[in-house]
C-alpha cells in the first residue's frame, strides 16, 4: 500500500535532484581543476589519483588503511574463536576430498591463471604513481591469485601458498610501513607525510618520492588482508561441511 | 555524452534491475559479479579508470566471493 507513493516520491525527488546537476561534462571543483594544473609539477607523477590519495590527502587514506586492517583483525578473532583443533584435522581431509570434486577444465583455467594474476598485480602495485592503480587495487589482484588457486579445489594448496601467519604478518608489515613513512614525513618533512624522498625523473619507476614506498606497503596490506579474510571463511565452510 | 556512454549508463541500469529482481541469494551473487563488471565499464568510459580498476577487483571478485563463502556457512548452520 505504502510501496507506490513511497516510489513516486523517490522518484520526484531523484528527478529533481537531476535537473539541478551541473551540466554533462562541466567540472566545477575548484580542488579537483587546482590539483590536476600542480600534481605533475609538484609530485611528478603521471597519474594524479595517486598523490591526492597519498599525498594531498594521505592522513584520510591512512584512516581507511586501517579500517581494512581492523576488519581483518575482527573477523579472524571472531571466526577463529570457533574452531577446535580436532575439528580442524577433519577438515583437512574434507579439503582433500573436495580437490576431487571440481572438474578438471575448472582445475586447468584456475592453474592458469595463477600466475598472470600474481605478475598484473605487482606490475599495477609498482606502477601506481604511473598509470591508473595502484596498491589497492594490487593488493586485491594480488589477493585474488591465491583465491584462484581455491577454485582450481586446492585448499591444502590454498593454506600452503598463503600460510595464515604470512597472511597476518604482511597485514602488519603493510599497515605499519604506511603509518612509519608518514611518521618519517613528521620526522624528516614538516608534517606527516610530507614527501621527504627526492622527486627523481618523471615517468621513471622509482619517481614521484613516496608515492612507489606507500603504494607498496599498501598493497602488502591490502593483500594480506584481504587473503586472511577469505581464508578464515573458508575455513568455516570446510569445517561446517564436515560437521554436517 | 557519446553514444558508448549512454549504453553503458543503459546497461547499468538494467544490471541494476536485474540483481534486485534475483530472488535466489547464490544467484543474485553471481549476477552482482556481472552487475559489477557493467559498472566498471561505466567507470572507464567516464574516464575514471583508477575507480574501475577498483571496481573490477572488488566488486566482482572479493564481495560475491565472500557472500557465497557466508551463504553456505549459513545454509550449514541451517542443516545442522
Amino acid at each position: 500500500m505504502l510501496f507506490l507513493p513511497a516510489v513516486l516520491l523517490l522518484a520526484a525527488g531523484l528527478v529533481w535532484a537531476v535537473t539541478e546537476l551541473p551540466a554533462f561534462g562541466h567540472y566545477s571543483g575548484v580542488y579537483g581543476l587546482t590539483l590536476e594544473h600542480v600534481a605533475l609539477g609538484q609530485r611528478r607523477a603521471t597519474d594524479i589519483v595517486s598523490p591526492v590519495t597519498f599525498d594531498y590527502r594521505g592522513v584520510d587514506t591512512l584512516g581507511e588503511e586501517f579500517i581494512l586492517f581492523a576488519a581483518a583483525v575482527g573477523c579472524a578473532i571472531l571466526l577463529r574463536s570457533q574452531r577446535d583443533e580436532e575439528v580442524t584435522e577433519a577438515a583437512s581431509e574434507r579439503a582433500a576430498a573436495r580437490a576431487e570434486e571440481v572438474r578438471r577444465p575448472v582445475r586447468a583455467l584456475a592453474a592458469v591463471l595463477v600466475a598472470p594474476a600474481v605478475v598484473l598485480g605487482a606490475y599495477i602495485v609498482a606502477h601506481g604513481h604511473l598509470t591508473p592503480g595502484g596498491g589497492f587495487q594490487g593488493g586485491v589482484i594480488l589477493a585474488s591469485a591465491t583465491v584462484l588457486v581455491y577454485a582450481g579445489g586446492q585448499a591444502v594448496a590454498f593454506r600452503r601458498v598463503s600460510p595464515e601467519p604470512a597472511l597476518e604478518l604482511a597485514d602488519g608489515v603493510g599497515a605499519a610501513g604506511f603509518a612509519l613513512v608518514a611518521i618519517g614525513g613528521l620526522m624528516f618533512g614538516l608534517a606527516a607525510l610530507h614527501n621527504f624522498l627526492p622527486l627523481g625523473t618523471q615517468s621513471q619507476l622509482l619517481s614521484a618520492g613516496m608515492l612507489p614506498l606507500l603504494n607498496l606497503s599498501v598493497g602488502i596490506e591490502v593483500a594480506g588482508a584481504v587473503t586472511l579474510i577469505i581464508s578464515e571463511f573458508v575455513d568455516q565452510t570446510l569445517l561446517r561441511s564436515r560437521r554436517r | 555524452m557519446t553514444a558508448l556512454q549512454a549504453l553503458a549508463l543503459v546497461l547499468v541500469a538494467i544490471g541494476g534491475g536485474a540483481v534486485v529482481f534475483t530472488r535466489d541469494p547464490s544467484r543474485q551473487a553471481v549476477v552482482a559479479s556481472l552487475f559489477g563488471v557493467l559498472l566498471a565499464v561505466l567507470f572507464f568510459l567516464f574516464q575514471a579508470p583508477d575507480v574501475a580498476l577498483s571496481q573490477i577487483t572488488v566488486g566482482t571478485v572479493a564481495l560475491p566471493l565472500m557472500i557465497l563463502l557466508a551463504l553456505s556457512k549459513i545454509r550449514q548452520g541451517e542443516d545442522s
